[in-house]
């Protein structure tokens, strides 16, 4: 069978894995966001415990996919839950360490002009830090995207399906036009995301800090 | 089962050890490319990027219909892989000498390969060695994906324990791995702050 | 107006402010100086309670200033910081219209506030709100800075060494700005610099800070006449000799004018290093000593790209072209030796030998336009 009837005939496959597969990304997207900007912005109120945590992710961030699916099959079974797990966690290193690193880099003499003209420390946060780190906060949301959506095609070990179901299946079976299947769209899916958030990046970095000017 | 384990881990390091042999030097070469020749940069650097944004396991499975199961498609998946830290920082450590270095080297008579080699690339090694340090701890993490094309090292040992879901067995694979990427991270990055100390 | 009582500060065992008391009247502009480490940031940043001391009380109107909330005590004082802070990611506008936003004042006031105070320093509101602080000069960004300070028009303003940071012909602009605003606006202004030419031009009352402690506290015509301390002399001492009158050139030598940052290599350096270090430091020619550290001779950029070697010492390539003067060699004789030569720089020979420090065009202009017009008032 050829590549092209192969699609034709299983269109409906290739769309509801890669259907999947942006949720099981979007999913753990949000998730590791929602975890890291507050605890990133914790961190940079706390430098002490800093270090550590960031270690600890960094050290998270070393295991392979393989091995954490490996757990999360063992520990929540088969399933969407346990790769959301694992994949949510692959997310936070990168946002963490861009939120921390992004507001640590903020030139002092801006939080020493905010806090002497009267902001509260959340005025300061919110009207001078955070816009100014945000360009780098939303660098590491972009490495944490390609991330998983690589690490999300494992999923389909573990039975949660996505565009690595197809892979799968075709390794197994030495079946071409199903690694194709899978890999072609992953790829690409892959190659937008990571356009789409650039351009992200682009806009919402504030007009004055575009440019030469650090 | 200790013998597996030490072979396990033997063939995982020599898998990414070839790798990233190669990928040094195919980087590097790729990366000055990259530098002398003003239009291929972008073009060199965005196929760098694009080779790593593509999943890892789409990449070694399109590779495996091209070269077939086993260790040599792994090293090659690694080697596309490790590509982009070493070519990107090449290539910007040599951008990053200062001009006037360049012009004095130039004024003396040097030609395009001694600069290269008298001037250019030790003034940029720290850069490039941190490059291969990204690359490497990267690689060990990904090697381990190697089993599901028929390639040998600690990702055999972890694939048994998730088929047999035995803990221990994934922990006995997975631990070397962690600990090889975490101590070549801390070793490298320590060889590489002297670099740059000297460096200044 | 400003009251302190007693305050001391200290940071473990270190003093930084030893029972400090001084008052000051409104619409007064104080200036406090001393050299680094004196105590005089402290000093200013106690006053918004960016710094809160160990001891003492410190009263504005009347009122302890610790039974205030600091945020809110804060938006009634103004604050303009050396490193000028503006927000980079807010407009011009945005940025000046920062703390009556956060008072919650209505848009149109914020506007009518930004399109009065642009008004004061010659900036067109139509052209400069919109823009962003890295689209505007050094200057520009600091006239914003300050404008910012003003904007909630609080009786008081704190300046750290605001103009610090400036080429010196855009001090002297800002510094009469400043000046003129103050007049106009009649506000306590509270200022920290380190340069004595700068208090002794601003000031109505100048407080001399050493060690924490303050040394003393007078006007400039005073602070001249009568220096409190052997300190204060010193620093008041190259007003003194430059006479900041035409008739004062004769008394003035060489030294007075020369630069003493001046980079310095052996004869036995390499030509690499030579180079790396000029391209660091962005200049083109290098002085190069003895081992005894008298003087050799310069090296340029050029004689070393068209006749060095990779490796090789720099000593065959150093030349004796510049002219050198004695430091106490008088100012006009030096300025003739630079004007006839081709050299864009003179050295400054001690009587050993060594070099003192060099005479550029730049820092002849500058000791020229003084000697003819005195001190800009």
């Amino acid at each position: 069978m050829s590549l092209i009837e192969f699609s034709l005939s299983s269109y409906n496959e290739v769309l509801k894995n890669l259907i999947r597969h942006v949720e099981l990304v979007g999913i753990s997207i949000l998730l590791g966001i929602l975890i890291s900007i507050p605890l990133g912005i914790f961190l940079t109120r706390h430098k002490r415990m800093a270090g550590l945590v960031l270690a600890l992710a960094g050290t998270i961030q070393t295991i392979p996919g393989l091995v954490m699916l490996g757990f999360a099959l063992i520990l929540i079974g088969i399933g969407m839950l346990p790769a959301i797990a694992v994949l949510t966690l692959y997310a936070i290193l990168p946002i963490l360490r861009n939120t921390y690193t992004g507001i640590t880099e903020v030139d002092k003499s801006y939080t020493e002009a905010s806090r002497g003209i009267g902001m509260t420390n959340m005025q300061t946060l919110f009207k001078v830090e955070i816009p100014i780190a945000l360009p780098t906060i939303i660098t590491g949301i972009r490495l944490s995207t390609v991330y998983i959506v690589s690490w999300a095609t494992l999923a389909g070990l573990i039975g949660a399906g996505g565009l690595g179901d197809l892979i799968w299946t075709g390794l197994s079976t030495y079946n071409t036009n199903y690694i194709l299947a899978g890999a072609i769209p992953s790829a690409i899916l892959a190659l937008i995301l990571n356009g789409l958030i650039g351009l992200l990046e682009k806009i919402l970095t504030p007009r004055g800090l575009r440019g030469s000017r650090v | 089962m200790s013998g597996a384990l030490l072979q396990g881990i033997l063939e995982h390091m020599a898998i990414v050890s070839i790798a990233i042999l190669i990928s040094t030097v195919v980087g590097v070469i790729f990366g000055v490319i990259s530098y002398w020749v003003r239009f291929l940069d972008s073009v060199i650097l965005g196929i760098s990027e694009i080779l790593q944004t593509i999943p890892s396991l789409a990449l070694l499975a399109l590779l495996m219909i091209i070269f077939g199961l086993g260790n040599i498609t792994i090293i090659i998946g690694l080697v596309l892989y490790a590509l982009l830290p070493i070519v990107r920082n090449t290539y910007t450590g040599l951008k990053a000498v200062s001009p006037h270095l360049k012009d004095a080297a130039r004024g003396m008579g040097m030609s395009k390969m001694q600069r290269l080699f008298k001037i250019e690339i030790p003034l940029s090694f720290p850069l490039i060695f941190s490059g291969i340090k990204i690359a490497l701890v990267n690689s060990l993490s990904v090697a381990v994906m190697g089993v599901l094309i028929g390639a040998n090292g600690l990702g055999t040992i972890i694939y048994r324990g998730i088929q047999s879901r035995n803990m221990e067995t994934i922990l006995m694979g997975a631990i070397p791995v962690v600990v090889m990427a975490l101590a070549f991270d801390f070793g490298m990055s320590k060889i590489e702050k002297r670099l740059i100390k000297r460096a200044k | 107006m400003i009251k302190f009582e007693n305050i001391s500060k200290s940071y473990g065992q270190t003093a930084i402010l030893k029972n400090i008391s001084f008052e000051i009247k409104q619409g007064e502009f104080v200036v406090l100086i001393g050299p680094s480490g004196c105590g005089k940031t402290t000093t200013l940043k106690t006053i918004n309670r960016l710094i809160e001391p160990n001891d003492g009380k410190i009263f504005i109107n009347g009122k302890d200033i610790t039974k205030e909330n600091p945020v809110e005590l804060r938006r009634t004082i103004g604050y303009v910081i050396q490193q000028i802070g503006l927000f980079p990611n807010m407009t011009v506008e945005q940025n000046i219209s920062v703390v009556p936003r956060l008072l919650k004042y209505p848009k149109q006031k914020c506007k009518e506030i930004v399109q009065d105070l642009l008004k004061l320093v010659d900036m067109p509101y139509e052209e400069n709100a919109h823009k962003y602080p890295s689209e505007l000069s050094g200057g520009q960004q600091q006239r914003i800075g300050v404008l910012r300070a003003l904007a909630a028009s609080p009786p008081i303003i704190l300046m750290d060494e605001p103009f610090g940071a400036l080429d010196p012909l855009t001090r002297d602009t800002l510094q009469e700005e400043i000046k003129q605003i103050q007049k106009k606006l009649k506000k306590t202004i509270v200022f920290v610099t380190h340069d004595m030419d700068e208090a002794l031009s601003l000031a109505d009352t100048i407080i001399f800070m050493d060690k924490g402690k303050i040394i003393q506290m007078a006007s400039p015509e005073e602070m001249l006449q009568n220096p409190g301390a052997p300190i204060i002399k010193s620093f008041l001492s190259k007003q003194i000799d430059n006479g900041s009158n035409g008739n004062g050139s004769q008394k003035l030598f060489a030294e007075d004018f020369m630069r003493t940052k001046v980079l310095k290599v052996p004869k036995t350096s390499r030509t690499l290093e030579c180079i790396k270090l000029m391209s660091s430091r962005d200049v083109n020619s290098l002085v190069v000593i003895n081992e005894d550290d008298t003087y050799l001779g310069t090296v340029t950029i050029e004689k070393i790209k068209e006749q060095g070697q990779p490796g090789k010492e720099i000593a065959d390539l150093v030349t004796a072209e510049v002219i050198t003067v004695g430091r106490k060699e008088a100012a006009q004789v030096a300025f003739d030796k630079l004007l006839s030569s081709e050299s864009s720089y003179v050295i400054v020979l001690n009587d050993n030998q060594t070099v003192a420090g060099l005479i550029t065009r730049t820092s002849m202009a500058k000791a020229l336009g003084e000697a003819l017009w005195g001190e800009v008032q």
